[in-house]
């Protein structure tokens, strides 16, 4: 290619963070960079991100995706995985800028957003990013301690995540079984008495930040009722017919699925969607919750996507034992060498480059902050990879000019912290263990939720 | 590698793919989708095809020409279309590319695959 014959020296890349944007922005550097060599730093002994611990266990399709991340892996020794290795801790951003020729930050945002209101913390007020990281076998998450004994939970936001921790609270525990929801929280499942779902946003039901897809898939939800007020579905039949094709689509399923008649029985469920109210204070005694209140809010311009909000005199509370915040991730700043955006939550960077920092790049969430679903994430690296082989062809990065050792001078360094990252092939000692254990109870695959006996298995 | 026909009857049907402005030809047979035929061509577009013809991502997303468009037998479901929803670049001939299936008819036809569009710039 251009890049080699112009070069004597193969330019090595370290990338920090083993998700869908690690791996997109590896994946496009090896095949536009052929013989450059790229090594990932993973916090996790198991790669993929949210793939693994984020997409929900009954979006196996979704995970597909890390057959292609796999294949990559395999296809190539200039590619190695070093999984166990958390950047900021126990290897330093300067560590990494000295010894490869640039580097790619791609640690998303694993942190959350706070409501700021009265009640938060204690027992059954959750964020969606614990309780998705309980039921997907996320390490730091497994313990979480939480009562399932109440009939009805409160649901802050309307975004995909929303739907996806409603989805899994109603799914008939039957169906979980199929998945590889973790284990323990398949049990605790079992056992939930929860009944009615509220799903509620600040904004009106014209605004819903879900897509057609996640809602259509709680309207098809065995036994599950989808219910919106009158007055919801009214504003939407009114308005639909104003809304360009994408939105209308969603608009009319709304309808079509607040107008079907109720199913009853006991075995039914409820997702109830509730609109223009924002919580105020998390009503409890001795640490039990006994409801949500809100503060109703009106839109200036109902049938404006970005209306503005504001909130009225009138409240209302709604009864429920769990709270569970679902109003975004939010990034950390890793490393304090970092230039961070402490607004917005990520990194600064102009399309991916970092310019305070010659060689320093980021992809996924970290760059772009925690929206967007696995397509938006891999344009999201190609971009910043393009930007990262333009700047090796026009020499912005001045890469040719000394010979980098790369993981041949982090390895001692890790191994003096008594690090052993963990290899590809050793994860995929891992995977086959999960997948065998999967095997014996009827599941794809029965995560380990347990780091050090993730390193042991991988270790052999 | 591509697989052209070595056998009589097999892989008979052909597709010009247009990526970035480049040609890729593509062999297959009757009731391959567009995507076996990238797949088993071994056509490296970058990202297509990541969930596997589930009709779980849009990375699949082709533009057709109107008129083949109008001639496919099969239209774009309810799933499909929430998917396609979400593609970059949507036109009015977007269909996914895991969901169309070669007959006889569709044989030397054109499709675009919309380059990535991360110049959002
Ligand atoms: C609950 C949930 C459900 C989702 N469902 C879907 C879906 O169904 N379909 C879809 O298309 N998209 C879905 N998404 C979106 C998708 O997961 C994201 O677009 C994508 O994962 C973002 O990729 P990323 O690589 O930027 O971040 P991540 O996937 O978060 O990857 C970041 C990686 O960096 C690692 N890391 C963090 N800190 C460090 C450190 N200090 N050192 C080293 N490594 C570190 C992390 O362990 C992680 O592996 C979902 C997201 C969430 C939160
Ligand atoms: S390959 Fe994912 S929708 Fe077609």
């Amino acid at each position: 290619s251009s890049l080699t014959s112009t070069y004597s020296v193969p330019p090595k890349v370290a990338i920090v963070g083993g998700g869908p944007a690690g791996f997109y922005s590896a994946q496009y550097l090896l095949k536009n960079m052929p013989d450059g060599h790229v090594d990932m730093y993973e916090k996790y002994p198991v790669p993929f991100g949210l793939v693994r611990f984020g997409v929900a266990p009954d979006h196996p399709e979704v995970k597909n995706v890390i057959h292609q991340f796999t294949a990559m892996a395999k296809s190539t020794p200039y590619f190695r995985f070093f999984g166990g290795v958390t950047v900021g801790a126990t290897l330093s951003v300067s560590e990494l800028l000295s010894n490869y020729d640039a580097v790619i930050l791609a640690y998303g945002s694993a942190g959350d957003r706070l409501l700021g209101i009265a009640g938060e913390t204690g027992p059954n007020v959750l964020s969606a990013r614990e309780f998705v990281g309980w039921y997907n076998g996320l390490p730091e998450n497994v313990a979480l301690n939480m009562d399932l004994s109440c009939t009805s939970a409160v649901v802050i936001g309307q975004g995909n995540v929303a739907l996806d921790v409603a989805r899994i609270l109603l799914t008939p525990p039957d169906l979980l079984a199929q998945t590889d929801i973790t284990a323990h929280a398949l049990l605790q499942l079992r056992e939930s008495k929860i009944r009615d779902v509220y799903v509620v946003g600040r904004r009106g039901p014209i605004q819903v930040a879900f897509t057609i897809k996640e809602f259509r898939e709680l309207t098809k939800l065995q036994d599950v009722n989808t219910v919106l007020r009158q007055e919801d579905i009214q504003q939407l039949v009114d308005a639909a017919g104003t809304f360009p094709a994408r939105r209308k689509r969603l608009m009319e399923l709304m309808v079509k699925s607040g107008q079907r008649k109720l199913q009853t029985g006991d075995n039914i469920r409820n997702c109830h969607l509730r609109f223009l109210l924002s919580p105020r204070k998390i009503v409890k005694a001795d640490n039990t919750i006994y409801a949500v209140n809100f503060q109703k809010n009106k839109l200036e311009i109902p049938t404006d996507m970005d209306s503005v909000v504001t909130s009225t005199e009138e409240t209302e509370a709604i009864p429920c034992g769990l709270v569970i915040r679902s109003i975004g991730y939010k990034a950390e700043q890793i490393d304090k060498s970092l230039p961070f955006d402490t607004i917005k939550h990520i990194i600064k960077n102009e399309h991916g480059r970092v310019l305070t920092h010659p060689g320093l790049y980021c992809s996924g969430w970290i760059k772009r902050g925690p929206e967007g679903v696995i397509l938006t994430t891999m344009n999201d690296a190609y971009e910043t990879v393009e930007l990262l082989l333009d700047d090796l062809k026009t020499g912005r990065l001045k890469w040719s000019l000394e010979r980098k050792t790369g993981a041949e001078a982090i390895l001692p360094l890790l191994r003096s912290r008594d690090c052993d990252p963990v290899t590809f092939s050793e994860w995929e000692a891992i995977d086959k263990e999960e997948v065998a254990r999967g095997n014996l109870v009827g599941k794809p695959r029965e995560k380990s939720v347990d780091v050090a006996e993730m390193i042991g298995v991988a270790k052999g | 590698a591509s697989a052209a026909p070595t056998v009589a009857g097999a892989n008979d049907l052909k597709v010009k793919f247009l990526r970035d402005g480049k040609e890729y030809m593509a062999y297959g047979k009757k009731g391959d989708t567009l995507l076996d035929m990238i797949i088993n061509n071994e056509l490296d577009f970058d990202g297509f095809g990541a969930c596997e013809g589930t009709l779980a991502c849009s990375t699949c997303h082709v533009v057709l020409k109107k008129d083949v468009f109008d001639k496919l037998p099969n239209k774009a479901c309810d799933e499909e279309l929430d998917m396609l929803d979400l593609a970059y670049g949507l036109t009015d001939t977007s269909r996914l590319g895991c969901q169309i299936e070669m007959t006889e008819e569709l044989d030397g036809i054109e499709v675009e695959v919309p380059a990535s569009t991360f110049d959002a710039r």
